[in-house]
């Protein structure tokens, strides 16, 4: 049953070393601020899982958070690449990073079979490529009704999912919209669950068919307004563009991530001291 | 190049001409939703543009920077969740054009987008397969867009990220590949289509003031010219105007950012 709770105690709660975290987001409604969280609380040896990591996953990568990285597609959406990613890849820095590399039909798959309940996912995929043979968890399996080859992978089964949604009643039940990506999977599939939203209303006020999270799948939630940037909440803010942009300058060289990480994050005590430093940040350089 | 518009905007014409008009089109971001985008704008207003990120028939007014936009939920017919779209849309068998983009290929168009050097010690690590993989197997037919030169269009690849012809031949069949696999490769030099017998990419079209010398330089291997090989329809007054203004709209949109996504 869903507890409010602040952030801090819900990561202190809910998170522990070594975990298998998803953190879920596609483009849309990314928990930065959990992502941030983590940090701040020193957590080290968590297996991630994401299918489209990018500068929270960076920033988690980068500040020595992470053993593991599940993914299917890395990267700086519209920039380039994720400079701490592929530092920790290609040379082990901070700690070396093992990957379990996916395809995003499979990982999406993937998680619709953890939510089901089931060992692994089975999908018409990978046909011809490389995964097969280099990847361990690409597998086959052949149909026993028509004996055709299909792809089978392990499903994805986190000790905990942390997702960010726009709304939540008192109860706790969670509403999302726009671009859904995979969360409501991610936390059905989850052992435990930390939704932040955006807004706490009385009620959700949402049709029949919405993407509704019943407070009693959801573990802890927390009201963190802006907690998704600088990607963007569908009905409360844009995305931060040129965010994303300065991130490529930010990231390239270990100093400069550190001095960054340590001012923004470690330094700071909540989202919301972050996003003051960050805006404080902005107008400076507007002035420059 | 002759006067009137640059490689990259024949690249994206060429690559906009090849997309249907009702097509349903399951787009990549940068080149691909570009070149969709302006099909959409010119003879392919019924085009229906499908995102992995869940936006089914998204009309964007500008082109999205991430393959999550706002802007693509707010003008979709519906938006539906990553598992339905990969589940019933694409390996429902509902799509007719899987557009891609490539870090490299190699001449029989398979696609690598995860490692150069070895896998487990990369000398460069991609951002990885995303939607490519299974697009490339299920969609009816695939369109590449790229750009040519000796880093994208290699001998051999270190990872094969998405089948194109595999070996060549009847490779991809013979794997049980239901989709076609890649039609044509734009790119900024020509257009390379796959030899009828051996699935080898060559080039059937290369653009106006391009010389053969050029492509063989930016090719990998050594590359074949079709027996008909001709020249390409220089971008016209309409499409050259639409695509200026979709990139002008889009970087007005978003500041500086606004690079061709």
């Amino acid at each position: 049953m869903a507890q409010w709770s602040s952030l801090s105690e819900a990561i202190a709660a809910h998170v522990h070393d070594g975990d298998f975290v998803a953190l879920e987001g596609f483009t849309h409604l990314i928990p930065f601020a959990a992502g941030h969280e983590i940090i701040r609380q020193g957590r080290r040896g968590l297996a991630l899982v994401r299918m489209t990591p990018d500068l929270i996953h960076d920033q988690m990568i980068g500040a020595g958070c992470a053993a593991k990285l599940t993914f299917s597609w890395g990267g700086n959406p519209g920039v380039g690449s994720l400079h701490r990613f592929r530092d920790a890849v290609e040379n082990g820095w901070p700690a070396p990073l093992a990957i379990e590399e996916r395809s995003h039909s499979d990982l999406a798959n993937a998680y619709v079979a953890g939510a089901a309940n089931l060992p692994f996912a089975v999908l018409r995929g990978y046909v011809g490529s490389s995964f097969e043979p280099m990847c361990p968890h690409v597998r086959s399996i052949v149909c026993p009704f028509t004996g055709e080859r299909l792809a089978a992978t392990p499903s994805i089964r986190p000790d905990v999912a942390i997702v960010h949604a726009q709304k939540a009643d008192h109860k706790g039940n969670v509403l999302l919209w726009g671009i859904l990506g995979v969360q409501k999977e991610a936390v059905l599939a989850a052992k435990r669950s930390i939704v932040t939203v955006e807004e706490r209303v009385k009620s959700l006020d949402a049709p029949a068919n919405a993407c509704i999270l019943p407070g009693w799948v959801v573990d802890a939630v927390c009201l963190v307004p802006r907690g998704a940037a600088p990607s963007y909440a569908h009905g409360y803010y844009d995305r931060d563009n040129a965010f994303y942009l300065r991130w490529d300058a930010i990231s390239r060289e270990r100093e400069s991530f550190r001095a960054w990480l340590k001012e923004h994050v470690l330094d700071t005590a909540d989202f919301a001291e972050y996003l003051r430093v960050l805006a404080g940040k902005s107008s400076q350089e507007a002035v420059r | 190049m002759p006067a009137g518009f640059t490689s990259d905007e024949i690249m994206t014409v060429s690559a906009a001409r090849m997309l249907r008009n009702g097509a349903i089109c399951f787009v990549g971001i940068g080149l691909p939703s570009t070149a969709a985008n302006l099909a959409r704008l010119l003879h392919a207003p019924d085009a229906v543009l499908i995102y992995e990120s869940g936006p089914i028939g998204a009309r964007p007014a500008v082109l999205p920077l991430s393959i999550g936009d706002g802007s693509l939920a707010e003008t979709a017919d519906t938006v539906v969740s990553t598992p339905e779209i990969f589940r019933y849309w694409l390996q429902g068998g509902r799509v007719d054009t899987g557009f891609l983009g490539a870090a490299q290929l190699d001449r029989f168009a398979n696609i690598n987008t995860t490692v150069i050097g070895d896998y487990h010690k990369p000398d460069v690590r991609l951002p990885g397969a995303g939607g490519a993989p299974e697009i490339g197997i299920s969609a009816k037919e695939v369109l590449v867009i790229v750009k040519q030169s000796r880093r994208s269009f290699v001998e051999k690849l270190d990872f094969i990220t998405s089948a194109g012809f595999l070996t060549g031949g009847d490779a991809r069949e013979r794997a049980g590949i239901r989709g076609k696999g890649p039609i044509a490769v734009i790119t900024d030099l020509c257009i390379l289509r796959p030899d009828r017998e051996t699935r080898e990419l060559t080039v059937s079209s290369i653009h106006p003031g391009i010389t053969r010398e050029q492509i063989r330089a930016n090719t990998g291997w050594e590359v074949r010219f079709s027996d008909d090989c001709g020249t390409t329809e220089p971008p016209g007054e309409e499409e050259l105007a639409t695509l200026r203004d979709l990139l002008a709209r889009t970087a007005k949109a978003h500041g500086a950012t606004g690079v061709a996504a």
